[in-house]
């Protein structure tokens, strides 16, 4: 932790002084931005390097009470060579599966070079003891996890408890040893575009190494605007501080078209320095599909069809 | 005088089972046999075929499940659809191609005749070309025909409405989906038939009707490795007919090529059974003696 916010993190008083004194967030100008910047219309060269860019930021994920081995290691040989007719095509950055699949999914990947993701902390609703939450972290990590993705206690947010969440962050970043965290804010509950602004922080000040907007479990997900108020929230975080963090969207991003509006939002608002799947990443499981398809048509000339790509 | 102000209509295009304008949000001045502006129509881009084809087969599946019969009945709900509006075809017909109101009125019965005509086949072309075959080993032999999938449909320019439900009915009357190019010069009747399509019974998507120029939309739609088959019936340029071919051998579509037809003569089963893939089944027939063995 930075030393800087070492006053900030005293108490539970000082920390919601702080939180409460960042400065508020104009709805009605974020979502505007949001949606400026998604205007634009990417076309050939620069379309074919976004595609491509696209995919390397995948982390595939399947978080399904259904999942079997079977699938995970589909999964697994997907993300390592997701156009089997095309070997130029980048491998994606991760796998992302739930805890008791990681040692499944491990071995599916092999040495490809692709990470296993893996989502414990009581995903989706994070609703267990601290204990049982750790605990699911160490098994993952135990199993070969190289990320963990974690989700937020929300009701301990809401209910103004942010001491609770800066803790159970700060316990399980400790838990991961040297595993990648990302945090799972859960934008969709969190109501308010300042509670979001108020999330990034304390996961940045309690040591996360990337934030994140959702689980994929609920209505609203990643959107534009949420993502671009996380992406100013890292930028800010490192002119203060020096140290970089990643940001992922989750949930919802199912077209070339969304991902190629997240990448101009990225370049234009935390910079190129982010364009890279250390420092930014998408949760998706279809939009592998579209993306190549679209590599296809770029590549053809031809439209394709979902016969030409595997079903996930 | 009135002094009422006429409503003009914004026609659209039908894809997916909604109206929507072009993407392009372009339009182009459709006019008459004598050159009078009669309306815009919209200009559809590479994008609205493209949007056309998902729709098409996002349908297919649940069209090509529905029973032979129901599917019938669907087209027959068409057909009657089609009658309660005909004044409405009738007018555009006989703007569209020249002809006088009752010469039009002629056409448009034969339409709808034509389209029940098809609607009677649904459940009878099985028996026709697929069955039981006569193979020599103790095996049942049986052939059945099977919708294509996504087909193309390039209307066809001079027969406005006519040639246009001659060649969508037999599509769809097999269990296919169709991506329809109205004519170019003559677009009205068939935006004006997607209309009567969305209040048939007719799932979405399963009829896809673009307008626009032919040789803008067509090329895309005939590389496009989703599509099943092409019907080139409106392709009037011989070198643009060459050129869809070629792209569209290479999914090894289903094509068929532009040729003269009399629209208002017997259309014969030949469009129906260019949109068919025989699927053959063999199976022991259990009894060996069956074959005339000998053990």
């Amino acid at each position: 932790m930075p030393t800087a916010f070492a006053d900030v993190t005293a108490s539970d008083s000082t920390l919601r002084r702080f939180l409460h004194g960042l400065p508020g967030v104009d709805a009605v100008g974020l979502e505007a931005r949001a949606a400026s910047l998604g205007t634009r219309s990417i076309k050939t060269t620069a379309k074919a390097y976004a595609i491509d860019l696209a995919i390397s930021m995948i982390d595939l994920t399947t978080l399904e009470g259904a999942d079997t081995p079977g699938k995970v290691r589909a999964l697994g040989a997907k993300a390592a060579n997701p156009d089997p007719t095309d070997r130029e095509t980048p491998r994606t950055a991760a796998v992302c599966v739930y805890p008791d699949m990681v040692a499944t999914a491990k071995e599916a990947v092999g040495n490809s070079g692709v990470k296993v993701a893996s989502v414990a902390t009581a995903f989706p609703a994070g609703r267990a003891a601290i204990e049982v939450k750790l605990g699911d972290v160490r098994e993952a990590v135990a199993a070969g996890a190289d990320e963990i993705d974690m989700v937020i206690d929300r009701g301990a947010f809401l209910s103004g408890d942010y001491m609770t969440v800066f803790e159970q962050i700060r316990a399980v970043k400790e838990a991961c040893g040297t595993a990648r965290l990302k945090v799972i804010f859960e934008t969709g509950e969190l109501s308010t575009y300042d509670n979001i602004k108020r999330a990034s922080w304390i996961g940045m000040i309690a040591g996360a190494d990337f934030i994140k907007t959702s689980t994929g479990k609920v209505g609203v997900n990643a959107t534009p605007a949420n993502t671009l108020l996380m992406l100013e929230a890292v930028r800010d975080f490192r002119a203060q501080t020096g140290v970089q963090i990643g940001v992922k969207p989750a949930g919802g991003i199912r077209s070339t078209k969304d991902a190629v509006k997240f990448l101009v939002l990225v370049n234009e608002t935390a910079g190129p320095d982010w364009l890279d799947n250390h420092w930014f990443r998408f949760g998706a499981s279809s939009l592998l599909n579209d993306l190549l398809m679209q590599r296809q048509k770029l590549a053809t000339g031809r439209y394709s069809g979902p016969d030409y790509v595997t079903v996930d | 005088m009135s002094d009422r102000l006429s409503v003009f209509k914004t026609y659209k295009l039908y894809v997916g089972g909604k109206f929507p304008r072009s993407e392009s949000g372009r339009v182009y001045e459709v006019s008459d046999s004598k050159n009078k502006w009669l309306a815009n129509a919209p200009l559809s881009s590479r994008k609205d075929a493209r949007d056309a084809v998902v729709a098409a087969r996002k349908a297919q599946g649940g069209w090509a499940g529905r029973t032979a019969y129901l599917r019938g009945q669907i087209l027959y709900r068409v057909a009657e659809m089609l009658e309660g509006r005909k004044d409405q075809f009738v007018r555009e017909v006989a703007e569209a191609e020249g002809l006088s109101k009752s010469k039009a009125a002629v056409v448009v019965d034969a339409a709808i005749d034509r389209w029940v005509w098809y609607a009677g086949w649904t459940d009878k072309v099985a028996q026709i070309v697929g069955g039981g075959n006569p193979v020599a080993g103790p095996f049942f032999n049986l052939s059945s025909p099977e919708p294509t999938g996504v087909v193309t449909v390039v209307a066809p320019q001079k027969s406005s409405f006519l040639g246009l439900v001659s060649v969508i009915a037999p599509v769809i009357a097999t269990g296919n989906t169709a991506v329809v190019i109205a004519s170019e010069d003559s677009p009205l009747p068939a935006l004006s038939l997607g209309e009567v399509l969305a209040t048939s019974d007719l799932p979405g998507g399963v009829v896809n009707i673009l307008s626009g120029r032919t040789a803008e939309i067509a090329p895309s739609l005939a590389a496009h490795q989703d599509v099943n088959a092409i019907d080139l019936a409106g392709v009037e340029d011989d070198v643009l007919a060459k050129e869809l071919e070629v792209a569209a051998a290479d999914n090894l579509k289903r094509v068929v090529r532009p040729q003269p037809v009399d629209w208002s003569a017997d259309p014969g089963t030949h469009r129906l059974t260019a949109f068919l893939e025989t699927k053959t089944v063999w199976h022991p027939t259990g009894s060996l003696g069956a074959s005339g063995s000998a053990y």
